[in-house]
């Protein structure tokens, strides 16, 4: 008996010690970010840290809350955890701070590609790359006996194959919510067709031609073989249509196909078969229709130094290479040293090798990205011409961009 | 009152009136794990000597209200100098993100708040006759949608109307259409909103009207009895002018409700079909870059929606006031 609560305290200190061994704060961390396995691995992975309170706030409406949190002095938040899209809100409100002397003093292990350089300041800190690509039913596809599509051409045929067998009703999926997911798919097609959406050098949209026409033709092509309720489905809808098994093809998010290939709420010839490559491109364009993305972390501008400094250390401790194991390596493209592809990589490696382009961080893009998730559903909906659809979102976006003094 | 209401209210008038400055903006480069680009971004310097020069931003007088966003002065005269008929009008309004969310706030309030109170009255009505060993019972029933947050309760239903839902695929059962969706109509959806939003409000009128019923005054409906009124003429006759007061207090306070609704849009994602001025501030304030002047006219357009609304009420409710005196 003595023994055994000799043993158990033994291990319990050991386990304690290492940890703190590890990685020891002296001020307070407080994350917020993103809600999906990869960066949940990395808050765990702070919450390690002892010596002080790490907290983390991982949620989906995120940017909702990160400016707000961070404006106040002291800041409700230490660190917010971010994507090239939302870094460009926290910089235009100036809430977080370069981090080059931290990088100096703790960054070793950091490889220089990690690093978020903006006019030569380091502002945030990389640890994965994320990618929209292909996700396809290699059964389904051997069924009609065709190839893995490369284009958005080919999709649409092999869907009209599919549902005249009789396979599948709707078999293309995509993250068509009404709102930010319509906005990301209109971007990957544009930004497909060869599109530019902005006047060179300055903040005046221009997506009202003829790139923009045949993007949004495109797309209501290949929601007329989606579940009917398409403008409700994000990501979330998406892939559970997915794993019903009700979807044969579709355009993904590199950072959920871990969970695609897992059978809860799923079946084993839906895993068995769910297959992932590259993007596909559209309009006999070279560019992929998609948007190259990474996610890391910032330190907030108004906290002391105490705790950017902690904070510093609890992310790095997240990031370090040794969290790298078999089961977080699958959960993203770590960029982080040491890493492994695995076979759930190769859709975002094959995007970023084919010269993808990354998603524009410029200031006033998420006005636009907004402007866009309001104005398109009409058009999806077959209420109004695509041409109609654009010069809206033209208008919205220029009401917006006045207000907030880009034009 | 000075406080809570009024304070705010100045806050949120004031930020309407004014806008950022204008953003110094400047071309730097940009490296990352996709390699170094020239990127346009915000001259944080420059942008922090105008804020510290006028803290409260530019001002821009009623700008944002006449904007495209709301009140769309421009666009709005444009539509009616080219219209051909009146639908042409209507339909370039409808294109315009302030009208079409009043159309949808408008049809919401005034569809909803008639059917709440006739079915709260219905259900008030149904329970004072039962046996008063299953009142405790009914009414706790009939409280349930209320008590139930009204994000879960539209979620929930959601989740049922979903074309594989339990409720959309009996419809489709029903109707024998497999390709029936509620979620994908914009009609469907403005019903299901509006069956949602009855739904949740009916049971406060069944709770205030059911408390009213206690106060019936027996003698007067022993009476209307002895002298021969059947069930409907007693309701019609007496229990209807009884509790009248009620039922201008319940409308007063659903027209108010119904006018902000937003959490049904958002549990339902139907964001597609129908819009609130409560979702545009939502939505303002929601994006990757806060509009923050936007969300407050939309506020304080609001506000004056609700006024407008219920000054006939409380015209007429002042009217009954001052002849009781």
């Amino acid at each position: 008996m003595l023994f055994k609560k000799v043993a158990l305290a033994t291990a319990i200190g050991l386990v304690a010690s290492n940890a703190m061994a590890e990685c020891e704060i002296g001020a307070r961390v407080s994350i917020v970010g993103n809600e999906f396995p990869a960066i949940q691995a990395v808050g765990s992975a702070a919450a390690e840290c002892s010596g002080s309170e790490v907290k983390s706030n991982l949620t989906a409406d995120h940017q909702k809350i990160n400016v707000a949190g961070m404006s106040g002095n002291p800041a409700e938040y230490t660190s917010a955890i971010i994507a090239n899209s939302s870094i460009v809100a926290l910089m235009n409100e100036d809430v977080i701070r370069p981090l080059d002397d931290l990088v100096a003093k703790h960054g070793a292990d950091l490889k220089k590609n990690q690093l978020i350089t903006i006019d030569g300041k380091i502002m945030a800190v990389a640890f994965m790359a994320n990618a929209q690509h292909l996700v396809y039913r290699k059964d389904v596809l051997e069924e009609i006996g065709v190839e893995p599509p490369t284009t958005y051409e080919e999709m649409l045929a092999a869907a009209e194959m599919i549902r005249e067998k009789g396979i599948m009703d709707n078999p293309l999926g995509g993250a068509y919510a009404a709102g930010w997911n319509l906005a990301q798919e209109f971007n990957n097609m544009y930004i497909g067709m060869g599109g530019d959406f902005f006047k060179a050098g300055t903040a005046e949209v221009s997506i009202n031609n003829e790139a923009g026409i045949a993007a949004l033709e495109m797309m209501k092509s290949l929601s007329e073989y989606m579940n009917p309720d398409f403008l409700t489905h994000d990501s979330n809808a998406t892939s559970a249509e997915w794993k019903a098994g009700n979807v044969a093809i579709m355009n993904m998010w590199g950072s959920r196909v871990g969970p695609l290939r897992e059978t809860e709420g799923s079946s084993q010839e839906v895993v068995d078969n769910t297959m992932i490559a590259g993007p596909m491109t559209v309009g006999g364009g070279e560019t992929p229709a998609t948007t190259l993305w990474w996610d890391g972390w910032t330190v907030a501008k108004n906290i002391s130094d105490e705790e950017a400094e902690a904070t510093f250390i609890a992310l790095n401790h997240a990031i370090r290479p040794d969290m790298l194991n078999e089961e977080t390596s699958p959960m993203a493209v770590w960029l982080i040293d040491g890493y492994e592809p695995t076979p759930a990589a190769t859709g975002v490696f094959d995007a970023a090798n084919r010269g993808s382009v990354p998603y524009p961080m410029l200031p006033f893009q998420g006005l636009l990205h907004t402007s866009l998730g309001e104005e398109l559903s009409d058009f999806m909906q077959g209420k109004e011409d695509a041409a109609t659809a654009l010069a809206d979102v033209e208008a919205a976006y220029t009401a917006k961009a006045k207000e907030k003094g880009f034009l | 009152m000075l406080l809570f209401i009024a304070l705010p209210i100045i806050s949120v008038v004031t930020q309407s009136l004014f806008t950022p400055h204008e953003q110094v903006l400047e071309v730097v480069e940009n490296c990352g794990p996709f390699g170094c680009k020239e990127t346009t971004t915000v001259n944080q310097e420059a942008t922090q000597k105008l804020r510290d020069a006028k803290p409260l931003g530019k001002f821009a007088g009623l700008d944002i209200y006449f904007d495209r966003g709301h009140l769309a002065v421009n666009e709005v005269s444009e539509a009616w100098k080219t219209r051909t008929d009146m639908s042409d009008f209507f339909n370039a309004l409808r294109n315009l993100p302030f009208y079409r969310a009043m159309g949808f706030t408008l049809t919401h309030t005034f569809t909803v708040t008639p059917l709440l109170i006739i079915l709260g009255f219905i259900i008030a009505v149904a329970v004072n006759s039962l046996h008063r060993h299953l009142k405790g019972l009914a009414i706790f029933f009939s409280l349930l949608p209320m008590i139930v947050t009204p994000l879960i309760g539209s979620l929930i239903l959601f989740w049922m109307v979903d074309s594989r839902g339990i409720v959309g695929n009996a419809l489709q059962w029903l109707f024998s259409d497999p390709t029936l969706s509620l979620k994908a109509s914009t009609g469907y959806t403005w019903i299901m909103l509006i069956v949602y939003g009855v739904w949740h409000s009916a049971p406060f009128a069944f709770v205030v009207f059911y408390a009213g019923l206690q106060t019936l005054p027996q003698d007067t409906l022993e009476s209307s009895m002895i002298d021969g009124a059947s069930r409907w003429q007693q309701i019609r006759y007496v229990v209807i002018p009884h509790i009248m007061p009620l039922v201008t207090f319940v409308a007063l306070i659903q027209l108010m409700d119904n006018f902000r609704v937003f959490e049904s849009i958002v549990g339902f994602s139907a964001q597609a079909h129908a819009t609130s001025l409560s979702w545009i501030i939502f939505n303002d304030l929601g994006g990757e870059t806060r509009a923050l002047s936007s969300a407050a006219a939309t506020s304080v357009l609001t506000i004056l929606g609700v006024a407008i609304l219920l000054s006939p009420v409380l015209v007429r409710t002042w009217q009954d006031f001052k002849v009781k005196q």
